[in-house]
């Protein structure tokens, strides 16, 4: 492994930032593949309950309308994890890289 | 109100399992997805980019709802249309179209029309221009010249390569006119999701991928895909009129993906080449770059 490398992969904090990333974001995927995949089983086994209205005497059934929350519940969760990587990530992976230089001028 | 049911696209419960993640996964490996990559100075930058691309097709497809809603009501009543059989005059693929007469009469026709025109030209000119490289370049250059090619050599094959793509094309086009453009739609994705996709995945999470691994794997997912596509409902059943396909369902890509993933996997595992056990001796680098970005801090210059 290259010493760089080395050095930044035994630092606790790169530990703790990787684990922090990437519980976010399979947390966020788990809950468009839900959203996702629950369309999609609806569709398979549950047509019918997407047959009915959203109230009644609507026009709009239920299946349109969780295809349209599936589009921008996506939007949202993907403007989550955009928003926290750019702001809280980065300012620690920064100070993770910066270590890691600092050592290898030392 | 049958037309906001669920419909004849989606017939039984593998064909919606396997058009869901066709779409998903191949969409998620789409080139176009990657080439974002590329453009950007740095993650953070590219993290934005991702987010408004995201809220930009999050809206198209909201649109595609309203657009086809629109479209049953106000163009499949007006007898205008219609042919004389009640169908739409130039197949479904019109509607959109129709669909703007209706709404905002000729001129509205007219500027859609042009809109219709500019993107197929782009994406044609486009898609063009990648294939001829990626002959010219790649194949032609790079694997039958092994780099001795002259500028002058590469430039002619690229030339002769775009006409002979343009060809095809137009002979697609034909073959393929009075298709569903929902299904052609799964021609792409099939081969994305089964070649692109697992290779990405694996690379990115797996240290035991080796290069032999991705190579099989994404040739497997590519033959069977094709193969499948080829042998199913609508190139076997419909284009070449047998009637029925060889194999039943009209997206494989559940077969597919599961065939490409499990042959990565296992060509990885079996291969004990130096060149294996240095790839993975490899992963501990490629992850510690691909976490914290060191190495990349300064964009490339072109």
């Amino acid at each position: 492994m290259d010493a760089l490398h080395a050095r930044i992969s035994a630092n606790p904090a790169f530990h703790a930032l990787q684990a922090k990333r990437s519980r976010l974001a399979w947390t966020l995927c788990a809950g468009v593949l839900a959203a996702y995949y629950g369309f999609i089983l609806m569709i398979a086994y549950a047509a019918d309950t997407f047959r009915q209205p959203v109230h009644e005497g609507a026009v709009i059934t239920l299946g349109v309308a969780w295809g349209a929350v599936v589009i921008v519940l996506s939007v949202g969760l993907t403007g989550i994890y955009v928003w926290r990587a750019n702001r809280e990530f980065d300012r620690l992976n920064a100070r993770i890289l910066e270590e890691a230089h600092r050592e290898s001028h030392r | 109100m049958k037309i906001m049911q669920p419909g004849g696209l989606l017939t039984d419960p593998i064909s919606a399992f396997s058009c869901g993640l066709m779409l998903m996964l191949g969409g998620a490996a789409m080139p176009h997805v990657l080439m974002r990559f590329f453009t950007v100075p740095d993650a953070r930058q590219a993290r934005l980019s991702v987010f408004y691309a995201a809220s930009f097709i999050g809206y198209f497809y909201l649109l595609t709802f309203i657009i086809g809603y629109a479209a049953i009501a106000m163009v499949m009543k007006d007898p205008r249309f219609l042919d004389a059989n009640g169908l739409i005059t130039g197949g479904a693929n019109m509607a959109a179209i129709h669909l703007s007469e209706a709404v905002g009469g000729s001129f509205f026709l007219g500027f859609i029309s042009a809109v219709a025109f500019a993107t197929i030209v782009a994406v044609v000119a486009g898609l063009t221009i990648a294939g001829a490289s990626a002959i010219s370049h790649d194949l032609y250059a790079n694997i039958f010249r092994h780099g001795k090619a002259t500028d002058h050599q590469v430039v002619k094959v690229s030339r002769i390569s775009a006409v002979c793509l343009g060809a095809f094309g137009v002979v697609l086009g034909i073959a393929f006119k009075d298709q569903n453009i929902a299904y052609m739609i799964t021609i792409p994705f099939t081969v994305s999701s089964s070649v692109f996709f697992p290779i990405l995945f694996l690379s990115m999470y797996w240290r035991g991928l080796t290069t032999r691994g991705a190579v099989a794997g994404g040739a497997v997912g590519l033959g069977l895909g094709v193969i499948l596509l080829f042998l199913g409902p609508t190139i076997w059943g419909e284009i070449l009129g047998h009637g029925e396909g060889i194999f039943p369902y009209k997206y494989p890509a559940l077969f597919t993906i599961i065939a490409s993933f499990f042959t990565m996997i296992v060509v990885s595992k079996l291969d004990d080449s130096p060149r294996a056990r240095r790839e993975r001796a490899e992963f501990d680098d490629q992850f510690v770059r691909s976490q914290t970005g060191v190495g990349a801090e300064a964009p490339a210059q072109h």
